[in-house]
């Protein structure tokens, strides 16, 4: 177990390095006018200005000397402040919402974590419901009907779900409306007695004790949770069914049948436990993989998330931006990838006692 | 066509054996692949799947027939009846800049004059035009990126095993970094670099897709070689002294790889399903290129009133969602047929 988490947490520095040359790597492509959005946020007048700025922040030295700057920034030699340094945080100037790459982060992931949070439990638990049922019931009603959706549910793009959720539920029955808020209570939120404790919206709204914001927010998300979940239900399903009903048919379960559990006990207690192995694994992605689905999701639903700031930046060209949020992206997931690959080290004891 | 019986002591093991009958095409294709297109028709879920793929062929095959272009030398361009914004709905009469009329179309309606048969997008884009002719962009799409991915795979995939050692490791840990981030994103911020480059034609989210989309291929072939290393045969080639590089094109890749290659020709429907979405985010082809995605994007302007202007999305969605899915059932039966441990679990 020890040599697993070590070898595992070798492999990080790998990968943060390895990420940063690939992100770098694509950097290039852009000519030394663009990449110096980098360090300042100027547009360069005069040719004079513009060969400056290249000479000042060395946008045409060597490759590794532009890859040290890139990381560590340089030091202003006038103010003897830090310019540019992803190291540090600055990811450059984001030319399309006028404002540091890293605020734009700032304000548009809380929205993603909260909408995330609010998906996680329904994905997973929903999920793993509808397996078991499935399995239990084989060959069954429900089982058709699981597979029915399961193979409907892959094919299904989330955007094409997404328009067709927002055609039912909002231009016909005017249910959900996409967005973040209505706009009486954007005013709220943005008031000043309405206090940001954690930045993420339902939980400020519920500990400043605005329910009605709360539920507004709810209201909001509702879609875009059924969205980023319904693909998610679809794969845990399958696996969640094809694990539980290879465990079923183990002859510890037939000993729990004979010595004469109730069905109940005998899924809940025996088997249900030792089918959870894979999908373990296969939630903890998915949780991960809700970075890249919220890219289509937040844009369908025009909510004010990272994704689709990513989606706009791409759209618009702003590589700078663009790079900036897959540098950030990279950092949360190498981390995110090792939380769940560890904690898949406890659940399983073909790992554990390797 | 003459039943062999044998004519064997064994009694039982010859009635087993005269019982079944080996058809003409079985002789032909031999008993693996033989197998492996019997799936295609074995299950319901697999025939609809076949009918649906073969639909699709055929659609891609005639689309000059069903939806004939304005200007035969650039046919992906969609025909526009007009500029105004607001779309029309299914059957309006066709006004500006008429394509020809198809050959079928008077004899079935009886009509001289062409419509759009599923209505107008944004901008007056003939929605029937774009759904006919990007059925050839999915496969043209889909089939290129399919085969650069699984060569690349092979390649790579087949060097990582074969050498073993620290250039194993080296793959590897490139597969790791590239696999950080999630497929989506990786794709489209290439393709948000590459398009100035490029420019907007298919080429920047292809050349994406192909970068990213080898990881899985070369992981697979890897295990799979690895597996079929420690086989006698293999063993057997090397004691009789065969080259090594021998051993691994002619005994071992030929073993492994039947399965992915399969497979990996039913991946065209994801490839297409991920380039419909960069699309719909407005990263690769020219405003008016016939795909899936681009018509799907269109409605983005209309959420409010979708009620109205339902045929914008649920043509063009109702096509990808089949196409996705015939290749989806296929992959399914087949998977059932290649891989039989996972008989009857999915």
């Amino acid at each position: 177990m020890t040599t697993y988490i070590i070898r595992r947490l070798l492999l990080v520095p790998v990968l943060l390095f390895g990420v940063s040359i690939l992100i770098f790597g694509m950097l290039q492509f852009l000519g030394p006018v663009e990449r110096a959005s980098l360090y300042v946020h100027d547009d360069f007048k005069s040719e004079n200005q513009l060969n400056a700025a290249i000479k000042k922040y060395c946008l045409d030295c060597p490759i590794y000397v532009q890859y040290k700057n890139w990381l560590l920034g340089t030091i202003d030699s006038v103010s003897g402040e830090r310019v540019g340094g992803i190291l540090y945080g600055n990811f450059g100037w984001s030319k399309t919402s006028s404002q540091p790459v890293v605020e734009l982060i700032k304000h548009r992931f809380p929205n993603t974590v909260d909408l995330a949070l609010w998906a996680i439990g329904p994905i997973i638990f929903i999920g793993i419901w509808l397996g078991v049922q499935a399995a239990v019931h084989h060959n069954g009603i429900i089982d058709q009907a699981a597979r029915i959706f399961s193979i409907v549910g892959t094919s299904f793009p989330t955007f094409v779900f997404g328009l067709l959720v927002l055609m039912i539920f909002y231009a016909n029955l005017q249910w959900f409306p996409p967005g973040r808020l209505t706009d009486t209570y954007n005013q709220v939120v943005r008031s000043d007695s309405f206090h940001n404790y954690t930045t993420l919206l339902t939980i400020d709204a519920l500990l400043n004790g605005r329910f009605d914001v709360f539920l507004d927010a709810l209201r909001h998300m509702f879609l875009p949770v059924l969205t980023l979940s319904y693909l998610s239900w679809a794969t845990i399903l399958r696996v969640t069914r094809g694990s539980m009903l290879e465990t079923l048919r183990q002859e510890y379960v037939t000993t729990a049948r004979a010595k004469g559990l109730s069905e109940r006990d005998v899924i809940n207690k025996h088997a249900r436990p030792n089918a959870m192995l894979p999908v373990v694994t296969l939630a903890g992605f998915t949780v991960v993989g809700l970075m890249g689905g919220v890219i289509i999701t937040e844009t369908v639903f025009n909510y004010p998330g990272i994704g689709a700031a990513a989606a706009t930046a791409s759209v618009q060209l702003d590589v700078i931006t663009v790079l900036g949020f897959a540098m950030f992206n990279g950092l949360i997931l190498i981390v995110a990838n090792l939380v769940v690959d560890v904690l898949y080290g406890f659940v399983d004891p073909r790992v554990r006692l390797s | 066509m003459t039943v062999v019986n044998p004519t064997g002591d064994n009694e039982l093991l010859g009635d087993a054996v005269a019982m079944r009958k080996i058809g003409r095409l079985e002789r032909a294709l031999g008993p693996d692949n033989y197998r492996v297109v019997q799936g295609l028709f074995k299950t319901p879920a697999a025939v609809i799947g076949t009918f649906l793929i073969t639909f699709f062929v055929l659609i891609a095959a005639f689309a000059p027939l069903l939806a004939p272009p304005l200007n035969p030398n650039d046919p992906y361009d969609i025909p526009r009846d007009g500029f105004k914004a607001e779309p029309k709905p299914p059957g309006t009469e066709w006004k500006v800049r008429q394509p020809p009329l198809p050959v079928w179309w008077k004899a079935v309606t009886g009509k001289d004059n062409w419509v759009h048969i599923m209505g107008t997008s944004e901008g007056q884009y003939d929605i029937w035009y774009g759904v006919v002719w990007g059925t050839r962009t999915a496969f043209r799409t889909g089939l290129t990126v399919v085969i650069a991915t699984v060569l690349i795979g092979i390649i790579i995939g087949s060097i990582s095993a074969y050498y073993g050692g620290w250039v194993d490791n080296v793959l590897m840990r490139i597969v790791d970094v590239l696999y950080v981030l999630p497929f989506l994103m990786a794709t489209l911020i290439l393709a948000a670099v590459l398009t100035p480059i490029l420019g907007r034609t298919l080429l920047p989210a292809m050349v994406a897709f192909i970068v990213f989309g080898w990881l899985g291929y070369a992981r697979v072939i890897r295990s799979d070689i690895l597996s079929v290393k420690q086989r006698d045969f293999v063993l057997a080639a090397q004691v009789i002294g065969v080259q090594d590089s021998r051993i691994l094109l002619r005994h071992i890749i030929p073993n492994a790889i039947f399965p992915t290659l399969v497979l990996a020709s039913l991946g065209i429907g994801d490839v297409v399903l991920s380039f419909a979405a960069l699309s719909f985010l407005g990263i690769g082809t020219a405003l008016g290129y016939a795909d899936w995605g681009q018509i799907l994007s269109f409605a983005r302007n209309w959420i409010t009133s979708l009620n109205t202007y339902w045929y914008i999305i649920v043509y063009p969605g109702v096509t990808l969602v089949l196409y996705v899915m015939g290749f989806n059932l296929v992959g399914d039966a087949l998977r059932d047929v290649l891989d039989p441990r996972l008989r009857g679990k999915v």
